[in-house]
């Protein structure tokens, strides 16, 4: 009996259970939520200096493992993440564990038919139609999450009733999961999105707006980040965010040329993973009269690290805020929230002032 | 009965207190080291304070607390504003200093730099994840060297020939230094090699792709450190600005934030006949564990913090 897992990655457990459920014969264990114990986990058995992405993904192997799991979906390229999958493997094989461990990612890429292979390996009964059918609605739920999300980081700061925008959204979610098809799905994206604008918030006229840029992990996983959205949210801020699933599976490639053409002053060519992105996003906040910009990043992330002085120089040539974080594992939040509120100080002082 | 405030900034190293008036003038002050015991710390500043405070004649209205442990002591004393010490450290030093344009500052544990434009600060940058070259690393190399840290600078002004200390990393300078002793480099060239590392190391982490312009001013419990203020002059080949008040500039700015605000609160020194204690609990109700901190006062519970989610709140009536 197949008993599949996978990493965590923000709310996106939901749609990757969904495709895995409806291609596979077999249970589905849900990674749990991650915690302390995780990255406990995972930095014990992972490399020190290895970024953060790799720790929270081996401690999630770990604890679906332990609870019974013995397959495990690895994915991920654009950077030196598309070869974690083969040491996680190793490592999770020196532990003692046995399990079979499916890496989509081949030549650091994942195109829908590795996928299909593999997943044809684990159910001989699958067909390309329903792999495509399920595939595309999986498509179209990330799609819509993200469209969601997009309003919940906007307005989130504001709402009267507090955390009633994150259980609408949990409702949501489950919902998202029970569909019966395409039409179910959009009607039930139609019916929420309505909710969502029902909700009350309070808006004030001035309210600061910041743009969260940098690579794609600790942008999505919100606990690698210390919830660094919401922290803002409770600064009453307005936060845009670039970075999402539905983003990085097909809307990157569409802008490549355009990001590539807007920043020509600064870049001539790709940076590797989401470099050429943030200087673009950069850009654009910019031009869009943001507030200010945070860079977030796993320590030791090597495409953003390229791409920082080139941010520095467009910030410094606009006369722009931006702060950098580097994220490891450590538990000084405090550290965070000092740094953050100092920004937001700042921010605000200069808003003031113009 | 004239008007005045309090500002604490309590550090991972010292714990600074002054309590000034409406014209910004410094009634008294006090500097301590924090010892790793916040709560002991706080309780001699204050008595330190209240020895050179006239309470008849100055009445306190506000208080404020900064540094890494402002939370803590705010609860304690029922200070009225809460500030980050990067805030606090401009609005102290743009009070004194209307022109500055970058604040360099080193203090126990962490580093930061500050760039002001027409007195609003434009951009910061702040030590992460490593508390290289900092006032920590000094005074552990002075223990290793047995001489107070104090003194580096007198010593350091002999030197002829700096010794060339790796400024990347504190591990790699604590053994270049070792092996530079070894090699037998004289104390004075060594101490101020430890001086331009450090200077070196703020520039190339927190320093790193900012705009340095004058006026300059150096502060933090290091810039008391002649040695690294001369380093940092040597390297940027600027004058540099050392306050006096330097290393008070945090609690400075809090006291002035604390009256800008407009808020009263009700401290008074009786708080040092009161006994507190904090005490940490693992919460235990789900994987994440948190780590939950109470602080009582006379052994009733005033506050916790720490819980990520509602399960871990800790009920002040269930104490």
């Amino acid at each position: 009996m197949i008993k599949i897992s996978f990493p965590q990655l923000g709310d996106y457990e939901v749609p990757i259970s969904y495709i895995l459920s409806k291609c596979i014969n077999g249970e589905i264990i849900r990674p749990l939520p991650i915690t302390k114990r995780t990255i406990e986990l995972g930095s014990k058995y992972a490399p020190d200096s290895v970024c953060i992405p790799f720790k929270y993904n081996l401690g999630n192997f770990i604890e679906s493992l332990n609870n019974g799991c013995n397959y495990i979906i690895q994915a991920g390229g654009g950077c030196r993440y598309g070869y974690y999958g083969e040491v996680q493997e190793q490592i999770l094989k020196d532990l003692g564990y046995e399990f079979k461990f499916i890496n989509i990612s081949k030549n650091n890429k994942i195109t829908p038919s590795s996928l299909y292979r593999n997943l044809k390996e684990l159910n001989h009964k699958l067909n390309f139609l329903k792999f495509t059918y399920h595939g595309l609605l999986t498509l179209l739920m990330i799609e819509y999450m993200d469209n969601i999300d997009n309003y919940i980081r906007l307005n989130v700061g504001f709402e009267k009733e507090k955390n009633s925008f994150y259980e609408l959204k949990k409702e949501m979610l489950d919902d998202f999961f029970n569909n019966k098809g395409f039409i179910s799905l959009t009607k039930s994206f139609m019916r929420y999105k309505k909710r969502f604008k029902k909700l009350e918030i309070d808006v004030p006229n001035d309210c600061l707006k910041i743009g969260i840029i940098g690579e794609l992990y600790t942008s999505m996983e919100e606990y690698s980040n210390y919830f660094i959205e919401k922290e803002l949210a409770k600064m009453n801020v307005r936060v845009k965010r670039f970075t999402n699933a539905s983003y990085l599976l097909y809307k990157k490639k569409l802008h490549f040329k355009k990001m590539l053409r807007r920043s020509k002053k600064y870049v001539k060519y790709n940076l590797g993973a989401d470099g050429l992105d943030n200087v673009y996003r950069t850009i654009k906040l910019i031009d869009e009269k943001y507030d200010g910009i945070i860079h977030i990043k796993p320590f030791g992330c090597t495409p953003e690290i390229s791409a920082i002085p080139i941010i520095q120089k467009v910030c410094r040539d606009n006369n722009f805020p931006i702060m950098f974080l580097s994220f490891d594992y450590q538990t000084s939040e405090e550290g965070i929230k000092t740094r953050l509120e100092a920004f937001y100080e700042m921010v605000k002082e200069k808003r003031n002032n113009t | 009965m004239k008007d005045c405030y309090l500002g604490i900034d309590i550090g991972s190293i010292s714990t600074k207190g002054v309590i000034i008036d409406d014209d910004n003038n410094i009634i008294c002050s006090s500097y301590i080291d924090t010892n790793a015991n916040p709560i002991k710390a706080i309780k001699v500043l204050l008595k330190n304070l209240k020895d050179g405070f006239d309470d008849k004649k100055y009445k306190i209205k506000n208080v404020g607390t900064t540094g890494s442990g402002r939370k803590l002591i705010a609860t304690m004393i029922g200070a009225g504003t809460i500030k980050n010490e990067i805030t606090s450290h401009a609005v102290g030093t743009i009070t004194f200093h209307p022109d500055v344009k970058t604040i360099l500052e080193i203090g126990g544990q962490d580093s930061k730099i500050i760039i002001i434009d027409n007195g609003v600060v434009v951009d910061y940058g702040m030590n992460t994840l490593c508390a290289a070259g900092t006032g920590a690393f000094l005074s552990s190399q002075a223990k290793r060297l047995n001489l107070d840290v104090k003194d580096f600078g007198d010593i350091a002004k002999k030197s002829t020939n700096p010794a060339k200390i790796a400024a990347r990393c504190t591990v790699f300078a604590e053994s270049d230094l070792v092996h530079k002793a070894a090699s037998g480099y004289k104390i004075e060239d060594i101490v101020a090699g430890l001086g331009h590392s450090v200077a070196n190391n703020y520039l190339n982490n927190v320093g790193k792709g900012k705009t340095i312009d004058s006026p300059i001013i150096f502060q933090g419990g290091v810039s008391k450190n002649s040695c690294v203020h001369r380093a940092f002059e040597k390297i940027l080949n600027r004058d540099i600005i050392v306050d006096e008040n330097g290393h008070l500039m945090g609690a400075i700015g809090i006291a002035i934030i604390a009256r800008r605000e407009n808020k009263e609160c009700n401290f008074s020194f009786e708080v040092l006949n009161n006994d507190f204690a904090t005490h940490t609990k693992e919460c235990g109700k789900c994987p994440n564990n948190c780590e939950i901190m109470c602080i009582t006062k006379d052994n009733v519970l005033i506050d916790s913090w720490g819980n990520k989610c509602e399960n871990g709140a800790i009920k002040k009536s269930l104490n």
